[in-house]
C-alpha cells in the first residue's frame, strides 16, 4: 500500500457559542479512500464539527484542511472539493430523477460531455434508467439515499460527508448502500459518515467517538473493542456515551 | 379480550394508488409491550395513525380497548397517548409549560399521575424552564413521553420513539418501557432498529404495508430455515466479493464484523467446503463459525420471500 | 373551563414569544397609519400654481405678490382666459388655480364682498386640501390687513372647487377602509397560520387524540386573535384621532360592537383556510390573496362600487368587508346611530353566522 495521504487535518479545532464549547479541541486525520466512522451520542458536537470542516461554519480557533484547503480561508474551495448528503436533505422529491441529476450535476461544476456520461453512468449502476423521468418523491426510500449517495459524489470529490444516510433505510437496502460506499472507497474517495446503526460502524476502517464535545476514542473497530474489552461497537458506544457530563 | 385488535385493515392514499396497508390483522393482549418492527415506509405510521382515530380505514375493523377505531373515536382519544414519530411538542413552549398544557388536554394536573412519569420526568427536571425546542433528541423524546402519560393512559402508542436518538438514550428508553409495562400499560411500539426488536414480548415485522411474521422474538428466530453461519477475514470487502461469486451460497449479507451467510444446500461438511473453495483466495484469519440468527437476518430472509412472491404473483 | 383557560394561555405565549407574528400584529397597522399619516402632515413647499386674473386690480395684484411670496406655493404664470385654467392643470404640475373675476376690487370697496375661485387638483386628496387651506390662510391674513385702515366691513369670500375627485376621497375614507383591511388581514391570517402551524408542528395530532373537544381547540384559536384584533381597532383608532385628526362622531361603542362582529367573520375565515392549508406559507398566500385582493377591490374605499359594471357590483355584495366598510365610514364620519345602519349590520351578521356554521362543520377531526 502506498503511503497514506492525509485529505483532513484537524488541530486542536475548537468551537464556542458563547461560553459554551461545542467542540473542544479536537485533532485527527483521515486518509484518503478510507472509510471514517464519525460518531457521538446526540449533542456530543458531531453536526458543529462536520459543518466546520465542510466550511459551513467559521472555528472559534484551531487549524483545519479539508483536501488541502483552509477551512477558515479556502471555503469556497473546499465545497468545490467535497459532497455531502444527509437524511434530511437529499433531493428534491419533485424533480425527476434526471432532473435531480442534471441539477446537482450542473452544481457541482459538471456539464456537457462529462454530465452526460456520469448521467449515463450513475442511471446503469443504480438501475435507474427506467425510471429517470419518475419524480423521485415517487421512489422508495431506499432507491433515494442510494441516489442521494451518487449525485452526492457524481463530481468524484476528495471526500463525501455522509450524515445518517441510512436512518430508517431497510436492512437490505442499506447493506446495497453500504456497497456502494466500498466502492466510492475503492476508487480513492474517502467517506466520512456518521450513524446510528452500530453494525455499519464496523463498517468503518477507523470509527472516533465524540463525547462531550470532544474525541473520546479514534481507532480500527478492533482495536476499540480490545481496548474496551467488549464485543461490540455498541458496547463501546455505549461505555464511552454513557461517561458523557453534558446533557445537550 | 385483546386490547388492541385489527382485523383485515387496509388503506390506500392518492385515491388507491399508493397502498399503505395490505389486509392486515392481529391483536395486542393487555398489558403487553408490542413491538412494530420495520423501515420507513413500511406503513408503520398509517397503522398507529388508524388505531388513534387520526385516520380511516379504507377497509377492515379495529379497536382499541374495546372500542371501534371509527365509530367510538372519542372513547379512544379519552383513553390512549400516543407519540408520534415526529417530535410533536410546542417548541416555543417550556418544558414546564408544555407538561401542564398536555395535563390540561387530558383533563388532568401534574400532581395526579405524578407517581407514573416521576422517573422520567426528574431527568428533565432541570431544564424545566428551557423551550421544548432547544433540548437535545434524548430530551425532548423524554419530556414527549411524560407528555404521552400525564393522563395514565390505558394504551400507549409509540411511533418511532427512538428514530434519531443514540444508542444510550435508546437503552434508557425501553428501560423505561419495562417499568411502564410493569404498572400494565399495553404499549406498541414502532422502530426501524431491528436491534429493539428482543426488548418486546410480541414484535410483527412489516415491510411493504404487509405484516411478513408476528410472533414473540424468540419464535420468530427459530422459524428461521437454515443454518446461519458468522464468516470473516482480515479483509472483509474482498471477503465479501467473493462470497457473492460462490454458487454454494444462498445468502451472503454483512453484519458488523462478520458476514453472514446461508448455504443452499445444508450439508454437514458445507462450511469446510467453503473454506475449500475460498482457499485460492488466499483470506489471511478466516474464521466461519455457526451462529443464532437475529431478527435482522429473519427481516432479510422474510423480505426476500416477499420480494420473490410479489414478482412470481405479477 | 381550564382547558379553555390553559388553551388560550398557550396561544398568548406563542403570539408574545414570535417577533415575527408579534410584528405582523401590531407592526402592520402602525406602518400603515404612520405611512399615511406621515404623507398628510407633510407640509408642502413650494407648489406650483396659476393665477387667472380677470380682475387686474390693485387688489389683485397685491393678493397675487403676497401668494407668491408665501412658501408654499411658487406662481408659475398669470394667465387671463378659462381654457388656459385647463390645459395648465393637464400639464400636471399644476396644483391649484386662483381665479380673481372681473371688477374683483370694485366689488370689495363698493359691495364689501368679494369672491376669489380657489380651483384644486383633487386627485390628490391629501394635497389639494393642504394646499387649499394654505390658500385659504394667505387670504384671510391678507384680508385683515386691509381691513386694519378701512372703514368699512371687507370680506373676501373664497369659493373652493376640487376638480377631479368632488368627494375628496382621502384621509377621513382611508380610515374606515383601513381598519376592515387590517382587521380581516391580520385575523384570517393570524387565526389559519397558527392552526396550519400545529399541524405542521405535528401538535394537532396530539390535541386530535384527546378528549379535548374540538370546539375547544377553535374558540381557543380565536379567542385571543379576537382580543388582540379589537386591541389592533384601538390602536388604529388612537393613532387616526393624534395622528391624522380624524375625529370619530358617531358611537364608539356602536363602532366596537360591529367590528367584533367583523372580527368573528375574519376568524371563520380563516379557520376555513387553515382546513385547505397544508403549510404556513400555503395559508400566507391564501389568506393575502383571498382576503386582500377582493377587499382591496370589492369594499369600495379605493374603488368606487358604483362606477364598476353590474356584475361585479353584484359580486361585491357578497364581500363582508363592503359592508363593514360603509358601517364603519357612516358610524366614524356621518356620525350616524344604528337605526340607519342595521340593514348592514344585519348583512354583516347573517354572513358571520354562515361563515362560522361552516368553518365548524368543516373543521377537521381527523388528519386528511
Amino acid at each position: 500500500m502506498s503511503p497514506k495521504e492525509t485529505v483532513i487535518s484537524v488541530q486542536h479545532l475548537t468551537k464556542k457559542f458563547g461560553d459554551f464549547f461545542a467542540v473542544y479541541n479536537i485533532s485527527f486525520e483521515v486518509y484518503k479512500g478510507e472509510i471514517f466512522g464519525f460518531l457521538g451520542a446526540n449533542g456530543a458536537g458531531k453536526t458543529t464539527a462536520i459543518r466546520m470542516l465542510c466550511g459551513l461554519s467559521v472555528p472559534t480557533s484551531g487549524v483545519a484542511q479539508v483536501a488541502g484547503f483552509d477551512v477558515y480561508k479556502d471555503t469556497e474551495k473546499i465545497k468545490a472539493n467535497i459532497g455531502y448528503m444527509s437524511q434530511k436533505f437529499s433531493l428534491y422529491e419533485d424533480l425527476t430523477v434526471l432532473e435531480n441529476i442534471r441539477f446537482f450535476g450542473g452544481i457541482y461544476g459538471l456539464s456537457g460531455k462529462k454530465l452526460q456520461a456520469q448521467t449515463t453512468n450513475l442511471l446503469e449502476k443504480l438501475a435507474l434508467a427506467p425510471h429517470k423521468n419518475k419524480l423521485v418523491a415517487s421512489l422508495p426510500l431506499g432507491w433515494k439515499q442510494k441516489l442521494a449517495f451518487s449525485i452526492a459524489i457524481i463530481h468524484e470529490p476528495v471526500i463525501v460527508f455522509l450524515d445518517e444516510p441510512t436512518g430508517g433505510v431497510d436492512p437490505i437496502t442499506r447493506r446495497q448502500f453500504w456497497d456502494l460506499i466500498y466502492e466510492a472507497a475503492d476508487r480513492g474517495i474517502t467517506v466520512f459518515v456518521t450513524t446510528h446503526y452500530m453494525d455499519e460502524a464496523e463498517y468503518c476502517h477507523r470509527v472516533s467517538m465524540m463525547v462531550d464535545g470532544k474525541i473520546a476514542a479514534l481507532d480500527t473497530p478492533a482495536h476499540l473493542k480490545n481496548q474496551y474489552k467488549v464485543a461490540s461497537m455498541d458496547d463501546v458506544f455505549y461505555q464511552l456515551a454513557r461517561a458523557a457530563q453534558r446533557t445537550e | 379480550m385483546p386490547d388492541v385488535s385489527l382485523e383485515n385493515i387496509s388503506k390506500t392514499y392518492n385515491k388507491g394508488k399508493t397502498i399503505a396497508l395490505r389486509d392486515i390483522s392481529f391483536s395486542i393482549e393487555k398489558g403487553e409491550l408490542f413491538g412494530l418492527i420495520g423501515p420507513d415506509g413500511a406503513g408503520k405510521t398509517s397503522l398507529f395513525r388508524i388505531l388513534t382515530t387520526l385516520l380511516l380505514p379504507d377497509a377492515g375493523k379495529a379497536t382499541v380497548n374495546g372500542y371501534d377505531v371509527v365509530q367510538q373515536y372519542r372513547e379512544i382519544r379519552k383513553r390512549v397517548g400516543y407519540m408520534p414519530g415526529k417530535f410533536s411538542l410546542y417548541q416555543d413552549l417550556s418544558v414546564e409549560e408544555n407538561l401542564n398544557f398536555f395535563a390540561t388536554v387530558f383533563n388532568t394536573t401534574v400532581k395526579e399521575n405524578y407517581n407514573l412519569i416521576q422517573d422520567i420526568y426528574v431527568q428533565i427536571a432541570p431544564f424545566k424552564n428551557r423551550p421544548a425546542g432547544k433540548l437535545s433528541g434524548g430530551m425532548k423524546q423524554k419530556l414527549a413521553l411524560c407528555c404521552a402519560l400525564i393522563h395514565r393512559p390505558e394504551v400507549l402508542f409509540l411511533d418511532e420513539p427512538t428514530t434519531g436518538v443514540d444508542t444510550v438514550s435508546r437503552k434508557d428508553f425501553w428501560q423505561m418501557l419495562q417499568k411502564l409495562k410493569a404498572e400494565g400499560i399495553t404499549i406498541l411500539v414502532s422502530t426501524p432498529y431491528m436491534d429493539e426488536a428482543s426488548l418486546c414480548e410480541r414484535i410483527a415485522l412489516i415491510q411493504n404495508g404487509s405484516i411478513m411474521s408476528i410472533d414473540t422474538p424468540q419464535q420468530i428466530i427459530q422459524m428461521y430455515p437454515d443454518p446461519l453461519f458468522a464468516i470473516r477475514a482480515e479483509n472483509m470487502s474482498t471477503l465479501l466479493a467473493d462470497l457473492r461469486q460462490l454458487q454454494l451460497l444462498k445468502s451472503v449479507y454483512s453484519f458488523g464484523d462478520y458476514h453472514h451467510i446461508t448455504f443452499v444446500q445444508n450439508q454437514e461438511n458445507s462450511p469446510q467446503e467453503l473454506v475449500q473453495q475460498l482457499a485460492q483466495a488466499q483470506h489471511l484469519q478466516l474464521e466461519i463459525k455457526p451462529i443464532t440468527p437475529g431478527i435482522e437476518d429473519c427481516f432479510i430472509y422474510l423480505m426476500t420471500q416477499q420480494n420473490e412472491s410479489q414478482r412470481n404473483g405479477n | 373551563m381550564q382547558q379553555l383557560y390553559s388553551f388560550v394561555r398557550k396561544e398568548f405565549y406563542h403570539v408574545f414569544r414570535d417577533s415575527k407574528t408579534l410584528l405582523m400584529l401590531f407592526g402592520l397597522p402602525i406602518a400603515q397609519i404612520l405611512l399615511f399619516g406621515f404623507a398628510l402632515t407633510n407640509e408642502i413647499k413650494n407648489a406650483n400654481i396659476v393665477v387667472c386674473d380677470y380682475a387686474n386690480d390693485n387688489v389683485s395684484n397685491e393678493l397675487i405678490t403676497q401668494i407668491a411670496h408665501s412658501n408654499n406655493f411658487t406662481l408659475a404664470k398669470i394667465i387671463h382666459t378659462q381654457t388656459e385654467i385647463e390645459a395648465a392643470f393637464e400639464e400636471g404640475d399644476i396644483k391649484l388655480v386662483l381665479v380673481f373675476p372681473n371688477n374683483f376690487a370694485q366689488d370689495l370697496y363698493h359691495q364689501g364682498e368679494a369672491a376669489v375661485q380657489i380651483i384644486a387638483d383633487a386627485s390628490d386628496p391629501n394635497t389639494a386640501t393642504t394646499l387649499t387651506a394654505y390658500a385659504q390662510n394667505i387670504i384671510r391674513d391678507y384680508q385683515q390687513q386691509i381691513q386694519r385702515s378701512a372703514p368699512q366691513v371687507l370680506s373676501i369670500i373664497p369659493q373652493v372647487r376640487m376638480l377631479y375627485n368632488p368627494e375628496l376621497k382621502g384621509a377621513t375614507n382611508f380610515v374606515p377602509g383601513l381598519i376592515a383591511l387590517v382587521m380581516l388581514l391580520i385575523c384570517v391570517l393570524m387565526t389559519s397560520v397558527s392552526i396550519v402551524r400545529e399541524k405542521e408542528m405535528g401538535t394537532m395530532e396530539i390535541l386530535l387524540v384527546s378528549p379535548t373537544n374540538p370546539l375547544v381547540v377553535i374558540i381557543a384559536k380565536a379567542l385571543p386573535y379576537f382580543f388582540l384584533s379589537l386591541l389592533n381597532l384601538t390602536i388604529v383608532l388612537l393613532m387616526s384621532v393624534w395622528l391624522l385628526g380624524i375625529s370619530i362622531n358617531g358611537s364608539l361603542l356602536l363602532l366596537y360592537f360591529v367590528s367584533s362582529i367583523f372580527i368573528l367573520c375574519a376568524l371563520s375565515l380563516g379557520l376555513l383556510i387553515s382546513n385547505i392549508a397544508a403549510s404556513q406559507q400555503a395559508a400566507m398566500l391564501i389568506s393575502l390573496m383571498g382576503m386582500l385582493l377582493p377587499t382591496v377591490m370589492f369594499s369600495g374605499f379605493m374603488f368606487p362600487i358604483e362606477n364598476m359594471p353590474v356584475p361585479l357590483q353584484i359580486v361585491s355584495n357578497i364581500v363582508p368587508s363592503k359592508w363593514f366598510y360603509i358601517i364603519v365610514k357612516d358610524i366614524m364620519i356621518k356620525g350616524t346611530g344604528f337605526a340607519a345602519i342595521w340593514k348592514e349590520v344585519l348583512i354583516l351578521s347573517f354572513m358571520t353566522l354562515f361563515l362560522l356554521a361552516v368553518s365548524f362543520k368543516k373543521f377537521k377531526i381527523r388528519l386528511s
